[in-house]
């Protein structure tokens, strides 16, 4: 066979049977069935909206809500408008996902080593935490964090007394809030001058290592500095800076302070907890599947087991963590939603009385819809960015 | 990853396009409101439907009163966890005020005061389930405002006039009027009036309060009787009808003050002035009974009576007389049958809320107008 013939009948071969063309073809096909799927539902949407007289459209927004929020980090009045309560429940949502991200990721590794541990018992209380919590449905979980355990704490008049003007009772956690006095602009320069003395102390210490000999007395100057510096300033300005803002019982209830919610404490355990049983069977993924070899070379350089948990294992287990783990971070999220059984106001529970109050459920849907959307593809932004960190750095 | 999610817009706008210029010959679709309202029921009749609409002649097909005969069953939308307004009991029958008017119209239009599919929703769902006509009608303890009589649907005749009152725990606060209230927490229901009078009234008042708002009934209830709340605020029927199912119902006690107006009544889809009609006359019919006194024990006899109001509630016909048409596209003796059936307005609520009952609500406001009351039926005629 001559090559000649060969790129002929090449040239000669039909469009129908091209893969080049067939591949086009067919990605047109699909692009245009998806475009009419989607044309279809738009166009079915608004025939039964005009239908059934639903008007669509944001203008409610600016209108005066009416209800009013148990729990806010910003102030919100009854008279403010439905725009500022949607912005209530987000930043609730957003809240309660922060903290429980960081939460079960904290959990969820120990859980994950725990599982792999050597002592027996820390292996069987970890494995059994998961089975019993990945198996069971969050919503059920929240229930019984919420109306037996929560709910069923002391009265608020026999609250549990904590030492530091701590209370617990079944109205929520409350905490002394740190509270700037007037002194406090005089006493800040002090606390600046301790961190700048820091690290002005530690970028030598490094210069020192670099040239190869002992900074560790630089290094604790630094530290020393950083303390002595604003308690030096403390006693310099009389009467202390920061005080603390304790919460009083009243009539009815605690006043003044931090409070948590027992909503808010139920949620963000039952988030947690259900969340790193998930992480922990990742991280245990993610640790298994670092070689074996990796840790007995670890073992051989004379690393102690955590050290080679730590320094060897953990890094490469990473690369095989995150993207399972960002999944996890994006469930969290979405399961907040499941706040509105216990009556947190997160963002689906005000989205709710909105689409009630104002016989719009439709735009107030797409707007709770897309804010969802929104914070999970950011969130995985945030990881893929991370994850690309981490691979770089593994080469 | 960026790119997908362009491709991804790339479609959406595509899409927008394409049904931005397929906008104008949108009249083709416009004549399925029978069938678009078919999808939300069951399988049986969404297949008879669209043959019946493709038959020669279907002109008379088209209102809810013609779908709910031609389904032979009536989806009426209640509450489901309220003690004598409509509540599962021990054998899972839906027994209640509410759910008697659902069997009375049932009865009005079908002849069976069991053709009747209880849909139970929340706060939160009743509205939309009105909006896109999953229910014919929402008799849910549902109070009639403004906004939802333009927004949600068509608001009957008031069958319960009832007032938002405050319940507190008289073991654990000493409270007789709402300013003792001053700092609490309490618990409402989110989706009700109730949440939205209860910051009017405190605000009026400059009381301060935390809401501690709930979704769905059972958890508000919960959570006060567990002590979450000082007080829990709803319709004075409902604080009653609940307390009933606590643990000590001595120790709460409902505070005297009337915090609103609570005008309870049956809603229809917007709309269709046949159907809204039937569902007010279904209503007027009972309170006219009550005070033509007729009820379920007499109404045969009452059918032979000679008084003209009686004959025409009941559909008789005197000798010689044109029969009378109310118009309303019903049987002629439909309220005899529905009087027979569930019986009068005083029967219905003696039934389920009176002396008897372990509510044992005073008629109150809603006694006939000829004893002091709120109930007036125009005159059937």
């Amino acid at each position: 066979m001559t090559p000649e013939p060969q790129s002929v009948r090449a040239a000669t071969v039909p469009p129908w049977r091209d893969v080049r063309v067939l591949n086009i073809v067919g990605q047109v096909v699909v692009i245009i069935v998806v475009g009419l799927v989607i044309a279809f539902m738009v166009r079915n949407f608004e025939s039964a909206m005009s239908e059934r007289g639903l008007g669509f459209g944001f203008n409610f927004l600016g209108r005066s809500a009416g209800f009013d929020i148990s729990e806010s980090p910003i102030s919100y009045s009854s008279t403010d408008t439905y725009g500022k309560a949607f912005l209530v429940g987000l930043l609730n949502t957003l809240f309660v996902s922060f903290v429980g991200i960081i939460l079960a990721t904290i959990l969820g590794v120990a859980v994950g080593v725990a599982r792999l541990s050597p002592n027996w018992l820390v292996r069987r209380i970890a494995s059994g935490y998961v089975e019993v919590i990945r198996n069971t449905p969050l919503l059920v979980q929240l229930f019984i964090i919420y109306f037996a355990v929560f709910l069923q704490l002391p009265s608020v008049g026999q609250s549990l007394t904590l030492p530091g003007s701590i209370f617990l009772n079944q109205r929520g956690l409350f905490l002394p809030a740190p509270q700037l006095n007037e002194s406090f602009p005089v006493w800040l320069p002090f606390v600046v001058a301790g961190v700048v003395a820091l690290i002005a102390a530690r970028m030598a210490a490094t210069r020192l290592e670099e040239a190869g000999r002992p900074s560790y007395r630089l290094r604790s100057a630094g530290l020393a500095a950083l303390l002595l510096i604003p308690a030096i300033g403390w006693i310099a300005v009389g009467g202390s800076p920061v005080g603390a803002d304790a919460p009083v019982p009243e009539r009815f209830n605690f006043v003044g302070g931090l409070a948590l919610s027992p909503e808010f404490s139920a949620l963000l355990a039952g988030l947690v907890l259900y969340t790193a049983a998930f992480i922990g069977e990742v991280v245990r993924g993610g640790i298994q599947a670092v070689r074996r070899g990796q840790v007995e070379a670890a073992r051989a350089l004379g690393l102690s087991e955590g050290q080679a948990l730590r320094l060897v294992v953990f890094p490469q287990a990473l690369r095989i963590i995150v993207p399972p783990l960002t999944s996890q971070y994006l469930n969290l999220a979405k399961n907040s939603s499941l706040a509105i059984a216990i009556g947190y106001p997160d963002l689906f529970k005000i989205g709710q009385t909105m689409a009630n109050q104002t016989g719009q459920p439709v735009p107030v849907i797409i707007m709770v819809m897309s804010t969802y959307l929104a914070i999970s593809l950011v969130t995985s932004l945030l990881m893929n960015l991370y994850n690309r960190r981490i691979q770089v750095l593994e080469r | 990853m960026s790119r997908s999610i362009l491709s991804i817009i790339g479609v959406v706008v595509l899409a927008m396009v394409v049904t931005a210029c397929g906008d104008t010959p949108a009249p083709t679709t416009s004549d399925a409101p029978g069938a678009s309202v078919d999808a939300s029921e069951p399988p049986a009749t969404s297949t008879e439907a669209p043959e019946e609409t493709a038959a020669p002649e279907p002109a008379p097909t088209d209102g809810r009163l013609a779908l709910v005969q031609e389904r032979g069953q009536l989806i009426c939308g209640v509450n489901g966890s309220l003690p004598g307004f409509s509540f599962l009991d021990d054998s899972g029958e839906n027994t209640g005020f509410d759910a008697d008017f659902c069997r009375a119209l049932a009865t009005a239009v079908l002849g069976d005061p069991e053709a009747v599919e209880f849909r139970a929703l929340s706060a939160d769902q009743r509205g939309p389930a009105l909006q896109t006509g999953e229910v014919d009608v929402l008799i849910r303890n549902t109070t009639w405002t403004v906004s939802r009589d333009t927004a949600w649907g068509l608001f009957g005749p008031t069958i319960f006039y009832d007032g938002q009152a405050m319940m507190v725990n008289s073991t654990l606060v000493d409270a007789t009027t709402l300013e003792d209230l001053a700092g609490a927490t309490i618990c409402v229901q989110s989706g009700t009036t109730t949440e939205l009078n209860l910051t009017d009234q405190f605000s009026t008042l400059g009381i301060d309060f935390t809401p501690q708002v709930f979704a769905d009934i059972d958890p508000t209830y919960a959570a006060y009787e567990e002590g979450r709340c000082d007080a829990v605020t709803s319709d004075r029927s409902q604080l009653v009808a609940r307390r009933t199912a606590f643990e000590s119902p001595d120790e709460h006690v409902i505070l005297e003050a009337v915090m609103s107006k609570e005008p309870l009544g049956p809603v229809a889809p917007l709309g269709d002035d046949e159907w809204f009609n039937v569902v007010k006359w279904v209503v007027f019919a009972t309170i006219e009974a009550e005070e033509l006194g007729i009820d379920s024990t007499n109404v045969e006899e009452m059918a032979g009576s000679e008084n003209p109001v009686i004959q025409r509630l009941l559909g008789v016909t005197p000798e010689g007389a044109e029969p009378f048409d109310s118009g309303l596209g019903l049987e002629a003796d439909w309220a005899a049958n529905m009087i027979s059936a569930v019986g009068n307005y005083a029967e219905i609520y003696n039934r389920n809320l009176g002396p008897e009952t372990l509510f044992n609500l005073e008629r109150g406001l809603n006694s006939l107008w000829t004893e002091g009351g709120l109930l007036y039926a125009p005159p059937y005629r």
